[in-house]
């Protein structure tokens, strides 16, 4: 497609996606506002990975009900918290940190009332083992968040550029990290080590479905300097729109199949990098260009 | 002609990869539209040498102890009392002793390491299988126990049965506690290694009363429950600094030295961190994870074909190359597999199509804008060169800080974390190579000849 057949065009032909950009920040907002919302309220749920505690996973084979076994473990330890895993008869029990000891007599208390009680997994963790885990991440998150800053000034040698990309890659945090609280705040659904990594991975590729946008805008300015900005903006989203969702879906079929059938170890993992994909194919087409165009109006308007 | 011989190397290399790859065993049953089939083979173990390289390898994969099952122990190691000067070779011994004591099980595989944190020591203890994880930490929690007994004579008829209790049956009262420092020394006449020990100002009497009525007797230092050795006193020591000498390897000589330093200053240790997996349950997990990786994997070969037709066909060929590449590196490195390590390959499996994607949405492009297939292939290939590039170095800075490849004691080692980046961050590699030069190639000898003859149509 060349660029002055595009100017020519009707323009039925050509797509506005910027006569659009207000609609695609509305948009965002719905994604990140209920989030926030839950971030601010209940904040994260952490796994014992960061807070220290012990998690026993078990499976009855024995006749039972959830409220039995639930009174039957409270009366046994103190502020447990017990979660159905799937459909299986496993649960997970979640207290603060118990001794092996106690965890055996736990055990073989529920083996006499139930028979057929089996230990899957039994974690245990110091609190302030949790602590430092906790330290060594954020410190992890900052040194990678300053790469990546450090990559996209080099790479975008106007502000704007790097700017914007930095908010979309923000923007993808945010809403993963908003649909973690809502799911820990709901579901009970714990942030540990791997979410964090999950989302130093889905930075990564955030960034890197801008980086193809912006350098389509780039080789299209270079070429083109007469025509407008917004209709450089426009021609570069049509041109990677098909790529960016090609190349996503790709992974989204990866991550999907293996949320859905990979089993428990990696559910949430998996479903950390499936959110951050797709809402990282969002921004990068639908912010991270808007934002730009969206500068560039105000300095316009500011100009003038 | 050579896109060809590069391509024929290419074949050579993967087949040969592909036998690495392929399970050296497998014993499954399939059940496959209401049939079943079983699958069983065997192959043997590579062994052979090739000139100087001598293979011997198993090639099996790693497992980590969520897949394989087993206990997971972190300690921390109280290393205040431990001269700074001799810490590192405190720690290397410790080390070595935790493993011999678990290595009684004969579990084969434990890994035991000692990392540095932020405020102190941590010693991580992993032990596969199905084991009780309480018998193994009060395994591991005792402090070395340093001894020193004496021979005793024998009835003849004992002998036979005798155990080493037996044989260094008198107890001597003297003990770790006593021992001040071992060192390794040189003999001045043969330099060969000899090991210096020295005692505190209690053990030296004691020391001296002992060598002084034993001369010719054999003196055993028993570490735990084990003979370290058991050198003849050849003449009494008063002063309580003794040089025992023998035929020592220096590596000998320093491991033995510093495992008399372990006894003499036992370290404690306390449990802060455990996770118990069954195996059974890691078992499941794998297979798991191994049918979702395939069902993803089919989805995606459907859509690429779908989309890209031919063009996609190749990408998948590319793609079936790199999974083959992966596991073979897997096993030669190598890396042990984790649930994350096996997501974060299906990952780079999800993500290998996309620098093709690039390219070929590019030639397509080239194409579009009139050029020859053939120089529209080699400019998408050119072109997209620059954003894969960038794509991709973003994510391997993420896999270096998540790998923490230098051990920085301020930055995690996670083994799950760890399991992630390293096969993500191996599959960039590889995906790099394989878009880049094997799709390439293939599409040199295959594609362009078989398109250029007509003028390819395009849908858009």
């Amino acid at each position: 497609m060349k660029l002055n057949q595009l100017n020519n065009m009707k323009p039925s032909k050509l797509f506005d996606f910027m006569k659009y950009k207000y609609l695609f920040f509305i948009i965002s907002l719905i994604m990140i506002i209920p989030g926030v919302f839950s971030l601010i309220k209940w904040g994260l749920k952490p796994s014992i990975d960061f807070k220290g505690g012990s998690v026993l996973e078990i499976q009855i084979n024995g006749s039972h009900t959830q409220q039995e076994l639930e009174d039957d473990i409270n009366s046994q330890i103190d502020s447990p918290q017990i979660i159905r895993m799937g459909e299986e008869d496993r649960y997970s029990i979640r207290t603060p940190e118990i001794t092996n000891e106690k965890k055996q007599e736990l055990l073989s208390f529920l083996n006499e009332k139930y028979s057929e009680v089996e230990e899957i997994r039994f974690s245990s963790l110091g609190p302030s083992l949790g602590r430092e885990l906790l330290v060594k991440t954020l410190t992890g998150v900052a040194i990678a968040a300053l790469a990546i800053l450090l990559f996209i000034s080099l790479r975008f040698k106007e502000k704007v550029f790097g700017i914007s990309a930095i908010i979309a890659m923000f923007h993808d945090s945010l809403i993963l990290l908003g649909v973690f609280s809502l799911l820990g705040h709901f579901y009970n659904i714990e942030v540990d080590a791997l979410f964090v990594t999950a989302i130093l991975t889905i930075l990564s590729f955030s960034v890197h479905d801008t980086v193809v946008v912006y350098d389509r805008i780039r080789e299209l300015r270079r070429n083109h300097p007469s025509i407008s900005f917004n209709k450089i903006a426009n021609v570069a989203i049509i041109q990677t729109l098909e790529r960016s969702i090609n190349n996503s879906m790709t992974i989204i079929f990866v991550l999907l199949s293996l949320f859905l059938l990979g089993g428990q170890s990696i559910k949430y993992f998996s479903l950390a990098l499936l959110i951050g994909t797709i809402v990282g194919t969002y921004s990068s087409t639908f912010t991270a260009v808007p934002l730009l165009v969206w500068w560039k109006e105000i300095q316009k308007r500011l100009a003038s | 002609m050579r896109a060809k011989k590069t391509l024929t190397l290419i074949l050579i290399t993967t087949i040969l990869a592909a036998y690495i790859a392929i399970p050296r065993k497998i014993d499954e049953k399939i059940s496959l539209f209401g049939r079943e089939y079983a699958i069983s083979y065997n192959i043997p173990s590579l062994n052979f040498a090739l000139g100087p390289i001598k293979v011997s390898e198993d090639f099996n994969l790693q497992q980590g102890l969520d897949i394989a099952g087993g206990v997971y122990l972190v300690f921390n190691v109280s290393a205040q009392d431990l001269p700074e000067d001799t810490r590192g070779e405190a720690l290397k011994s410790l080390e070595e002793n935790i493993r011999r004591r678990v290595d009684i099980y004969g579990l084969g595989e434990v890994t035991v390491r000692t990392v540095q944190s932020v405020d102190g020591y941590r010693l991580i203890v992993e032990i596969p299988g199905e084991i009780d994880p309480q018998q193994a930490i009060s395994l591991i929690g005792e402090t070395a126990q340093l001894n020193f007994r004496l021979e005793q004579e024998l009835a003849p008829e004992a002998t036979a049965s005798a155990t080493v209790y037996d044989l260094f049956g008198q107890e001597t009262g003297l003990n770790g506690a006593l021992l001040k420092k071992s060192t390794v020394v040189f003999d001045p006449n043969t330099g060969s290694p000899q090991i210096a020990i020295s005692f505190n100002d209690a053990g030296r009497e004691k020391f001296a009363g002992i060598t002084k009525d034993n001369v010719g007797k054999r003196l055993a230092i028993f570490l735990d429950e084990f003979v370290l050795m058991a050198p003849v006193i050849n003449e009494p020591i008063l002063n309580g600094d003794a040089v025992i000498s023998g035929s020592f390897e220096i590596n000998e000589a320093n491991l033995i030295a510093s495992q008399l330093n372990a006894g003499a200053l036992p370290v404690d240790l306390e449990l802060v961190e455990q996770n118990r997996i069954s195996p059974t349950l890691g078992q499941s997990s794998l297979r798991k994870g191994i049918i979702a990786g395939l069902v993803g994997v089919v989805i995606e070969a459907i859509f690429m074909i779908a989309i890209y037709g031919r063009l996609g066909f190749l990408a998948i060929v590319g793609l079936v190359i790199f999974g083959i590449w992966s596991v073979a590196l897997y096993k030669i490195i190598p890396v042990t597999l984790t649930m994350p390590g096996i997501a974060g390959f299906l990952l780079s499996l999800g993500m290998a199509v996309d620098s093709n994607i690039l390219i070929f949405e590019r030639m397509k492009e080239e194409l579009r804008g009139g050029k020859p297939l053939k120089i529209a292939m080699e400019l998408g290939f050119g072109r997209a060169w620059d954003s894969i590039r960038d794509a991709n170095v973003n994510t391997l800075i993420i896999c270096f800080v998540l790998f923490n490849p230098f051990e920085w004691s301020f930055l995690n080692t996670s083994g799950m974390v760890r399991g992630f980046a390293i096969t993500l961050g191996l599959g960039i590699f590889l995906e790099l190579f394989t878009s880049i030069v094997v799709v390439r190639n293939i599409m040199r000898v295959f594609y362009t000849r078989e398109v250029s003859a007509g003028v390819k149509s395009d849908k858009k």
